[in-house]
């Protein structure tokens, strides 16, 4: 190290060898408050004096309204305010995309839970039943609830039943090939089914604005969408993040912070709203339902002619990131391979059924369900390995997506397929295995010898950070100074509107810091929108490579100002002037460092002794281009690749299923926290495997039939596999450290394996998701 | 539940005071299902009786002929001694409710008062004949489970009745509970069996759960296999088994509804009653 000889004690402190950098994995700054129960979540909030906010929702499926009547409400004592679709000061609506969706529904209500009103009142119970005093007159209509029908029946919503059809026509419509395989598949409704409850509390402020304390995923499109709504300028609406309990899609629409606003606004008081689970279901968009038809095309020897796919997705009623989301289903419906001649169909449609947005996988789930079941059908149509077929067709650099886009950057297909695969399968299950570790658990209903194996593959491809043409960028402000300590060690405060949802970038943000200034001691302020601009959202894999650029960029900046105070110190030439390891070097004298290693280099600490430096930068990722009518375009900035392999143990005449193990190769660009991306990897599968054989929504006829975590099933620590995983690096050209995204493939591809392992395991096809027992049980039990 | 008068008794007697007291008071005891209830807004009783002090609600006393287990006996001490010898399959059911949090929590006394049809002591309690003491503000009474539970989440417990203890007779052979949800732990049952054989009367009692709106016996699979089985060397044979299993399917009444199907449930149980009693008796060669 080249400052190694130096003297004094700042060299020690910010030399070369602070830990905790970018590649390090250091444990997480609020890590130990979560594990203690003593971190704060937005449903902790509290103010003294402060009123509770409850939402009045539909009953119905679709309606008209007649009218409604709050005075039964506003006769209860302790009821503040009870506002409907009238109060709204501002625009009715509200949507990500374009506001299709009523603050309160007006005239008629689209979808069962749909809010109607809501009221403040100085007690939860008594807003509860206000709530339920409301009279509402509805007059119940027909629901269109099916997505097919969607298409052609009269629209449900002034901007029609078509959210986006997206057509991808590449290579030679008509080409054909010898062998060709054909499937109809379906994916339920998932849920993100986060543990902590949307909650947020508004509070008036003097300026007639409002203070907004909430969880969510984008502070600054929350910020817009509700200024819109109360008619306010946006710098009159402050959000400031609060603890969130999880995310993965589903704090990107609005919820309740509209509410909570206008009850603050017009009581004059604090406001507090926390969803009970049941509303929790009710009260954000979902991941859509999909209903896909393929055909695929392959040469004797097993090279991909043609991929032909019909995907329907369903939107519910209103638009959310619907149009976004069905561009990846159909940008991504072939998967990661080679595909030269492709007729792709992708719908999204409106209904009566709940809404639907992003959800981690965002489109790319949907379609891996079912180009992964078609690769399979594939190899057995030649006569073929799975795995093998797939390294045939791997997409590799420079190749082609159906959309035309050349891959420009890593694509280490082949590369973790081959790691997924080398993974040492797990051993048989024995007569001596614990009975929990077999399929059924808990439940001890199998015996060793009742259990079949199956083993699956699967393998997966989505972008990084927002797609099409859209401006996507990320802020962040970085201030160091002299800290107030006898040593005065530099203090480097960052501050973000990024959105910890638990991915971990508070960890990063200080490793990034330690890295590029190497100063030890890194804050983190608060996330809110009145210090910082806005960072994007916390999703679409892409906080890692925006706001992780944009901190990036605002240390280079910090740097290049240190470098000019010493040089202005030294008199020489900024030229002249190296950083490295928390130090301004000087490069042009070649002086014998025995004795005197002043004017060869000066610490961080000294340089901000006369001041601090702070600077706030925009980071905006590499333009891309929406796609034409022909689907055509180069529509994505990077693209991550997954392989799974999944082990399961199956009760045959039971149906019941475990999944063993999970073993992963994942694309990862470049690993800046190894112990964060294993997290990631093991909640994706969680949420993969959940899909495949628990987890649904169940609509019938537009209403939810299980809106409760007694009924809506998640993984348990019986259910969930183990997890082997290798991270493939390859350095992605462009993107900071060369890191790719690495929170959504572990949701894409896993559950896929698992399918197909179920498939192994018992000869069945199996076209819909989640499996249940009876679709097992009923064609090959006793 | 704003306002709500919370009494905290000591004894069974107070307890039934403290109810008569109060009109509309409901007995809570680990509040796994009487808070999701309040929860889900469909409860909301004026005052609340918490049994949570009441000593002599939580014991197990063993004599040679029989258990009595008190109503605010959790999930976890069922599992454990002395009731894992002497009743295997009541501590097995124990074992597959809910969560280690749940099985802390949660009562027998509760699990009997709810009388959902997924309730997992229910198939055996209604296997062994088992007895509730109730103790009301005119006295005791000692009625069966069968007698007890009348419908889906329906009992004749009184509104002024407190569950004292639930009796079951020991029965000297093994003991099998099974339990099919769609999830490895922490699950609904969508189809239950209870199969006790009893090596000194010869006789084989079989209890279903999740299958009908009350725990249900399955009669004519227990004669069934009170014959099939060779008492001697224990042993059964695979039709014999395969008939049992048969009978129990037809003894089921089942819906279908956003869990399962009627006929899944129909087919599970079926699978697991054959299963449960090759467990308890070896399968002839
Ligand atoms: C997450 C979760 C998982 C669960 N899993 C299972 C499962 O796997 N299997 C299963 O069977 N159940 C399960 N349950 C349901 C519940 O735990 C059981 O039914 C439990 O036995 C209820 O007992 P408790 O002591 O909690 O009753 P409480 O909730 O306190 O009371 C339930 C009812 O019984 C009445 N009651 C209680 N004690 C008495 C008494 N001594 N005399 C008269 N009435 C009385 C109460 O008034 C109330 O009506 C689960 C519940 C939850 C929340």
């Amino acid at each position: 190290m080249p400052a190694s000889s130096a003297t004094g004690v700042s060299q020690r402190v910010t030399g070369g060898e602070v830990r905790d950098r970018v590649g390090d994995s250091p444990s997480r700054p609020d890590g130990v408050q979560k594990v203690r129960g003593e971190f704060a979540f937005s449903s902790d909030l509290w103010m003294d004096a402060m009123l509770w906010g409850k939402t009045l929702r539909s009953p119905h499926v679709a309606a008209r309204i007649r009218a409604i009547d709050p005075s039964p409400a506003l006769a209860i004592p302790g009821v503040r305010a009870v506002l409907t679709a009238s109060d709204v000061p501002g625009r009715p609506t509200f949507g990500l995309e374009d506001p299709d969706q009523p603050v309160f529904a007006d005239d008629v209500v689209r979808y069962h839970g749909e809010p109607v009103a809501a009221v403040a009142a100085d007690h939860p119970e008594t807003a509860r039943a206000a709530a339920l005093a409301i009279a509402v007159d509805y007059e119940p209509i027909a629901p269109l609830v099916d997505p097919e029908e969607a298409l052609t029946a009269p629209p449900i919503h002034p901007e029609g039943n078509l959210f986006r059809h997206v057509a991808i026509r590449h290579g030679d419509p008509h080409a054909h090939g010898d062998v060709v395989v054909e499937g109809t598949y379906e994916v339920g409704m998932q849920d993100q089914a986060f543990l902590g409850l949307e909650s947020g509390l508004a509070v008036p402020a003097e300026d007639g604005g409002v203070d907004l304390y909430v969880a969510t995923q984008w502070l600054h499109v929350d910020r817009d969408q509700i200024a819109a709504s109360l008619g306010l300028p946006a710098d009159r609406v402050r959000l400031y993040l609060s603890g969130v309990g999880g995310a993965f899609g589903g704090r990107e629409d609005v919820s309740l912070q509209i509410h909570l606003c206008m009850l603050a606004l017009r009581t004059g008081r604090p406001v507090k709203m926390v969803y009970s689970r049941d509303e929790s279901f009710f009260g954000h968009v979902h991941r859509h339902p999909a209903r896909m038809w393929y055909r695929h095309h392959a040469t004797r020897d097993g090279d991909l002619v043609k991929v032909e796919a019909r995907i329907v997705l369903d939107g519910g009623a209103y638009l959310s990131s619907s149009r976004a989301v069905i561009s990846n289903a159909a940008c991504f419906a072939p998967g990661p391979y080679r595909v030269p001649n492709a007729v792709i169909d992708g719908y999204a449609v409106r209904t009566n059924n709940p809404p639907c947005g992003a959800m981690r996988g965002f489109g790319a789930v949907q379609a891996c369900f079912g180009h992964e079941a078609q690769m399979d059908k594939l190899a057995v149509a030649l006569s073929m390995d799975p795995v093998d077929l797939r390294l045939r067709n791997a997409l590799e650099r420079f190749d082609r997506l159906v959309t035309g886009q050349v891959l420009t950057g890593a694509v280490p297909v082949r590369e973790v397929i081959r790691a997924a695969a080398a993974h040492p399968l797990p051993a048989p299950l024995g007569p001596d295995d614990p009975m929990l570790a077999r399929p059924g658990g808990a439940g001890a209903t199998a015996d060793a010898a009742h259990v079949r194996r199956g083993v699956g593959f699967a393998v997966s491809v989505k972008n990084v950070a927002y797609s099409e043409g859209f401006d996507d960028y990320a802020t962040a402000r970085l201030r160091i100074e002299a800290g107030l300590d006898l040593d005065a060690a530099p203090v480097a405060t960052v501050t973000v509107a990024t959105a910890e949802v638990g991915q971990g970038f508070v960890t990063l943000a200080q490793q990034i810091v330690r890295e590029e200034l190497g100063v030890t001691r890194v804050v983190l302020a608060p996330a809110n929108t009145v210090d910082v601009g806005s960072a994007g959202s916390s999703s679409a894999s892409r906080q890692t490579w925006m706001s992780g650029g944009a901190l990036q960029r605002a240390c280079a900046v910090v740097r290049r100002e240190l470098i000019t105070r010493a040089a202005e110190m030294w008199e020489c030439p900024v030229a002249c002037c190296r950083f490295e390891n928390g130090m301004v070097v000087r490069v042009d004298t070649v002086t014998d460092v025995g004795d005197d290693a002043e004017g060869v280099h000066v610490s961080v600490g000294e340089l901000l002794a006369h001041g601090h430096v702070e600077t706030e930068e925009e980071y905006h990722h590499a333009p891309t281009k929406a796609l034409d009518a022909m689907g055509q375009g180069d529509a994505h900035l990077s693209f991550m690749f997954a392989a799974h392999r999944a082990v399961v143990d199956l009760d045959p005449d039971l149906g019941l299923v475990r999944v063993v193990q999970i073993a992963t190769g994942q694309d990862v660009g470049r690993a800046l926290h190894p112990v964060q991306v294993i997290g990631q990897i093991e909640g994706g599968v969680a949420q993969g495997v959940g899909l495949a054989v628990m987890e649904e929504i169940v609509v019938s006829e537009g209403r939810v039939r299980n809106p409760s975590f007694t009924d809506y099933l998640l993984p348990t620590v019986l259910d969930m596999p183990e997890v082997v995983a290798t991270l493939v690096e390859e350095p992605e050209p462009g993107a900071p450290y060369g890191a790719k995204g690495v929170g959504e493939p572990p949701a894409i591809s896993s559950g896929p394996a698992v399918m197909a392992a179920i498939r192994n395991a018992t000869g069945l096809s199996l076209t819909r998701v989640p499996v249940h027992p009876e679709d097992i049980a009923r064609s090959t039990g006793s | 539940m704003r306002g709500a008068l919370v009494a905290q008794p000591g004894t069974v007697d107070e307890a039934v005071a403290a109810l008569a007291a109060t009109p509309g008071a409901q007995l809570l005891a680990g509040g796994t299902d009487f808070c999701v209830e309040v929860n889900f807004g469909m409860r909301r009783p004026p005052a609340v009786v918490a049994l949570r002090r009441v000593a002599e609600l939580r014991r197990i006393e063993m004599t040679p002929s029989q258990a009595v287990i008190g109503a605010c006996t959790t999930y976890a001490d069922m599992g454990g001694e002395p009731l894992a010898t002497a009743f295997p399959g009541l501590a097995a059911a124990a074992r597959t409710v809910g969560s280690p949090q749940i099985r802390n929590a949660g009562t027998l006394g509760g699990n009997v008062a709810t009388a959902s049809p997924a309730g997992d002591t229910l198939p055996l309690l209604v296997a062994l004949d088992a007895r509730m003491r109730l103790r009301g503000p005119t006295g005791e009474r000692t009625v069966s489970l069968s007698e007890l539970v009348t419908g889906v989440k329906r009992t004749g417990i009184a509104p002024d009745e407190v569950l004292v203890d639930v009796v079951i007779d020991r029965r000297p052979g093994p003991q099998e509970f099974l339990k099919v949800g769609t999830r490895n732990a922490m699950v609904i049952a969508i189809a239950s069996v209870a199969v006790v054989v009893d090596v000194e009367s010869r006789e084989v009692r079989v209890g279903l759960g999740s299958v009908a709106p009350v725990p249900l016996r399955a009669r004519d699979a227990e004669a069934h296999a009170r014959e099939a089985i060779d008492w001697d060397a224990l042993s059964v044979g695979e039709a014999g088994a395969a008939r049992f299993g048969e009978l129990v399917a037809s003894a089921c009444a089942p819906i279908t509804d956003h869990r399962s199907t009627a006929e899944y449930r129909r087919h599970a149980v079926q699978v697991i009653a054959r299963r449960a009693l090759e467990r308890c008796v070896r399968r002839a060669c």
